[in-house]
């Protein structure tokens, strides 16, 4: 109590001196002041009680101040939600910080001393004083304060509203953002007042936003007000648009609702011809994946022949690899160790080898480790069953089976974590259009990965070697080339690209023993289509089969579709045996 | 089974053997040989019918290891009336077929007094004439779709009323949700569960046209179109939330892409049914913040049982980083309630443990004391958690008390007359307006 007496006093002073550097935020300031939401103070009434009550107010929102603190240690949901929009009403200067660490959940209520810490970088300081209290009370009689959904939707509104007028545009533009989300009608003064005085073009497009979304759905607004705000929001022209102007409250003026709903309409016409493109680019999307699913099988089965169930598995292992690399980077040292043993060593990394940087030393890693694997699979299985497509068929599949064990004994059976890195996470926009940076990077990767093959294949000694060999095995022996080394390196190259795959999807899917098999059939499925033996048709195959996909999806459902897609390349493989692009010539009859 | 392969091959070595080699090796082999059936007396088996390999190894597996733990400790405390209990493991591979033959070398050959097993729904149907034909006892511990009371299975896992209509609730009343997205896995736990709320729903006075139910294969792992489906379907100017019953595997790459569209458990949240602290070991929780789950248990309740058993788990598997789970509660408590029914009938004969498990309680992990009811299901507490940063759950809501596990569903037409009641009626679906046992 005698603490709370003494902050009282101080922050009278403190007050004061806000409410005349800025008359702007006494609105606000009134509103908390315990009149309750229902009492909207315009802009002017608020100037009148500012001179009146000079003095009251600031004792008013002093005692708020510490009140809405005092909600925080009940521990009870309605509390804090009672405590946090106090908080974001108030505009008090210390509020932001409140509510900032209890969103980062670092603020912690100690009810025994009856008093609310924020945690700052593991410094308890006081919430109400930004003193370092000292000592350091015991963690276990410190509680967090706990969030729930609808607190997490308080506490950004009244983020939102207290930082409309921070220093920092783009704080502002987030706070502006904030407020149209939760379109808090007791924030409606503090908009305009920001929006009078707002220099910055797209935090200002974004606060008169804020102002139709409150606008629209206030039944004390004038009908005019009104039908300009929706006029703002069909300009806005987004799903939250969209979202606002279909779900005006029972009661809405007939003149508000007929613009509401045109304006509706002509947003909905509008998102339709987004969603077309929206779904061109997830077919791109999903074609790429399947490229890089499919390009190391091209190698193996297109190019080689040998069809090689173990496909999925080289992928499964480039996973494990990119995960390994991420736990070695957490771990700052890479561990070797004997598995039951006490034998090891612990060599220790760079610091500034952080996560973000763990796929680029992945992408080569899994490449050596898969082709290894590969060289190793063609050398002691598959080199003695060349020419017998059943053997190789079963002998492989077996190789799968016993690869997804092992990894399952040594790795455990559950799911792996692989984070993403920072710049693969999130989404930026293009009109209506939301891109993922994951997957536009997975395009922009498997097309790299794609060419590199190629030019590889034509370009390099070793891509000549491999396509006289297949092409001729008798001949290119002749010349003297060493067959059977191509042969094990072919096939390396092929698991290698499959193990680099495995990095990329390790970003998009489960990294568990079972990754493989469900890449196996799609795989397949684009080298058959595409036709065997070229790159070019898995090329084509794999984003025609993904475009495909995403435009039926829609309609016939994800299970529907797959089962159309199916169905299609069933009866297009009956018309042209050979794919899309069937090789010709000799080479493919002998 | 290792004795006995000794024991061939030292016979077999002794008949090339002569003179005191000779009798040496026989006096051994006669020894091991009478030590076996004394020793193969003293045990009651119990059978472990989990996928080690295969698709379902992933959630499977911990069950394995969970059984193994409470037989030990049983054994540590002495047994099972003056016997060892002893752990028979086998492993169905994730193939429904699989587990049926399975289940059969268990109860014929290995002679278990009752088996632990299956996850899914459509390895338990395959099981199920196995278990009526040579009348033994299983205990299910995954939440299910219901619909279903067999006089030889004892379901300690969730029924629709005990997670799926109370996650509903909760979002109805706390977060106003008016429009709803039912997501699935296409089989059938999440087609009856759907059917079920979707008929609570509308029961609810929910419109048809904000109901939106979708099915997608196991493993999809290309969600772009569906999550862009679930911001279009939420942009109609209600509170939209999604329901998810989409299974295991599929469920990383469809939070993952939750997390990527920008879709926060603030604007859509998404309850699961499926996803428990195990499938979240392999997810980067931080954009899943909020998003719900319904189970009734959490690793992160805090009761001294729960905490005790927490400890005893790392313990046992070695990794101070291995999580706990629902399922794994429902076998603690289904193992207890079998150990105290066999007490109780003093033999392990099914039958008599039958009629003595309906009524037996244990208490549960999470503070509460479980019962076994008359129509094979058990009490539960119901808990909604949040999703936190550590892939851990908040709890946000819980059941005052616990709430009786429903076979039959009220709220589908061909199951609200039906009830179970093996203590009275001696009947799995026994129709209430016919007053017939539907057998």
């Amino acid at each position: 109590m005698h603490l709370i007496s003494f902050l009282a006093a101080s922050n009278r002073c403190r007050c004061k001196t806000d409410g005349r550097a800025a008359p702007g935020s006494l609105p606000r300031s009134r509103g908390r002041g315990g009149e309750g939401a229902a009492a909207r103070p315009i802009l002017a009434i608020a100037c009148l009680l500012l001179f009146s009550l000079l003095a009251g107010p600031s004792i008013a929102r002093a005692d708020a101040f510490d009140d809405a603190l005092t909600k925080f240690l009940a521990d009870s949901y309605a509390d804090t939600e009672a405590g946090v929009t106090a908080l974001g009403a108030g505009g008090d200067a210390r509020a932001f910080a409140v509510v900032k660490a209890l969103q980062d959940g670092r603020l912690l209520a100690d009810p025994a001393g009856r008093r609310v810490l924020i945690d700052d970088g593991g410094v308890p300081k006081d919430a109400a004083t930004g003193a370092v209290v000292s000592p350091a009370p015991a963690a276990a009689d410190l509680k967090r304060v706990r969030l729930n959904n609808r607190l997490r939707r308080a506490v950004e509104a009244a983020l939102g509203a207290l930082t409309l007028r921070a220093p920092d545009p783009a704080r502002r533009l987030d706070a502006a953002q904030a407020v149209f989300k939760s379109r808090d009608a007791s924030a409606l003064a503090a908009v305009e007042a920001a929006l009078a005085q707002e220099t910055d073009p797209a935090v200002k497009a974004a606060l008169a936003e804020a102002r139709a979304a409150i606008l629209i759905t206030s039944p004390d607004a004038p009908e005019a007000a009104r039908i300009e705000a929706v006029g703002t929001l069909r300009e806005r022209g987004d799903q939250a648009a969209l979202a606002l102007l279909s779900g005006l409250p029972a009661g809405t003026p007939a003149t508000v609702q007929g613009a509401a709903d045109s304006a509706a309409s002509a947003i909905r016409n509008r998102l339709q011809v987004w969603e077309a493109v929206q779904n061109a680019w997830y077919g791109v999307s999903l074609g790429s994946v399947l490229l890089l699913a499919a390009i190391g099988l091209a190698i193996t089965f297109g190019v080689m022949g040998v069809i090689n169930m173990a496909h999925g598995e080289m992928v499964m292992l480039g996973a494990y690899t990119t995960f390994v690399v991420q736990e070695a980077i957490r771990q700052k040292a890479i561990s070797l160790s004997i598995p039951g043993t006490e034998i090891g060593m612990s060599l220790p990394l760079p610091a500034a080898l952080t996560l973000d940087w763990s796929l680029a030393v992945a992408v080569p890693l899994a490449f050596v480790v898969t082709g290894l694997v590969g060289i190793l699979i063609e050398r002691s299985v598959i080199r003695f069953l060349y020419g017998r497509p059943l053997e190789t068929l079963l002998a492989t599949w077996g190789i799968s089976l016993i690869l997804q064990q092992a990894v399952r004994t040594g790795f455990g059976p559950t799911n792996k974590e692989v984070s993403n890195p920072s710049w693969m996470s999130g989404a930026f926009e293009i009109g209506q259009l939301a891109i993922t940076w994951n997957r536009l990077w997975i395009v922009c990767f498997s097309l790299t990965v794609f060419v590199l093959l190629l030019a590889m294949l034509r370009f390099t000694r070793l891509g000549l070697e491999m396509r006289a060999v297949t092409q001729n095995r008798g001949m290119a022996a002749c010349v003297g080339i060493r067959t059977a080394r191509i042969d094990a390196l072919t096939f390396g190259l092929g698991s290698g690209i499959a193990g680099i795959a495995g990095v990329a999807l390790s970003q998009i899917d489960n990294v568990s023993p079972n990754l493989g098999q469900s890449y196996i059939i799609d795989s397949f499925m684009v080298v058959v289509f595409g036709g065997v033996g070229n790159l070019w048709g898995t090329l084509v195959g794999a984003f025609t089969l993904g475009v495909a996909n995403k435009f039926l999806e829609p309609f016939a459902g994800a299970v529907l579709g797959k089962i159309a897609i199916l169905v299609l390349i069933i009866l297009f493989i009956q018309r042209r045996p050979r794919g899309l692009f069937a090789l010709k010539g000799r080479a493919i009859e002998a | 089974m290792h004795e006995a392969l000794r024991h061939t091959a030292l016979r077999r070595g002794a008949g090339r053997l002569a003179g005191r080699m000779l009798a040496a090796a026989v006096g051994t082999a006669l020894s091991l040989a009478a030590a076996l059936p004394a020793q193969a007396q003293e045990t009651i088996k119990v059978g472990i019918l989990h996928s080690l390999s295969g698709t379902m190894a992933i959630s499977e597996t911990t069950l394995k290891d969970v059984m193994l733990m409470l037989i030990e400790e049983q054994n540590a405390k002495g047994g099972l009336l003056g016997k060892k209990l002893e752990a028979v493991v086998v492993d169905p591979a994730s193939n429904w077929p699989l587990f049926a033959e399975k289940a059969r070398e268990l109860i014929t050959k290995d002679k278990v007094s009752a088996v632990f097993g299956c996850w899914t729904s459509v390895s338990r149907k395959s099981v199920l004439p196995v278990f009526k034909e040579l009348n033994s006892i299983l205990f299910y511990p995954v939440q299910y779709e219901g619909e279903e009371s067999e006089r030889n299975v004892f379901y300690t896992g969730a029924a629709p009323n005990q997670q799926a209509i109370p996650a509903v609730d909760y979002l109805m009343k706390e977060e106003k949700v008016q429009r709803w997205v039912l997501e699935g896995t296409d089989y059938v736990y999440p087609r009856t569960t759907n059917k079920i709320l979707e008929a609570y729903l509308k029961s609810k006075g929910v419109k048809p046209e904000d109901i939106s139910i979708n099915y997608t294969p196991f493993g999809h792992s290309d969600w772009q179109t569906r999550v862009a489906e679930i911001k279009r379907f939420g942009s109609a100017g209600k509170k939209t939330a999604v329901v998810s019953t989409i299974n295991g595997d599929a469920n990383v790459p469809f939070y993952k892409e939750l997390g990527n569209q920008g879709v926060k458990a603030t604007d859509i949240p998404v309850v699961a049914f499926s996803v428990g602290e195990e499938e979240l070991a392999g997810v980067d929780t931080k954009p899943l913040l909020g998003h719900l789950a319904a189970w009734n248990y959490f690793q992160s309740i805090d009761t001294p049982a729960n905490k005790a058993f927490i400890d005893k788990w790392k313990a046992f598997t070695k990794n101070p980083k291995r999580v706990s789970n629902d399922p794994m509660e429902a076998h603690v408590v289904g193992f207890a309630m079998w150990v105290k029914a066999v007490e109780k009938a003093g033999t392990t004969d099914p039958d008599k443990v039958i009629d003595a498990l309906p009524g037996t309680t244990a208490p549960n992990l999470t503070g509460g004391t479980s019962e076994m009811l008359a129509n094979h299901h058990i009490t539960k507490p119901v808990f909604i958690g949040e999703i936190k940063e550590d892939g851990q759950f908040d709890v946000v809501w819980k059941t005052e008390g616990l709430v009786p596990g429903e076979a039959w569903s009220k709220y589908l037409d061909g199951s609200k007359d039906l009830t179970a009641d093996w203590v009275k009626l001696k009947c799995g679906n026994y129709n209430t307006k016919t007053q017939k046992c539907g057998g």
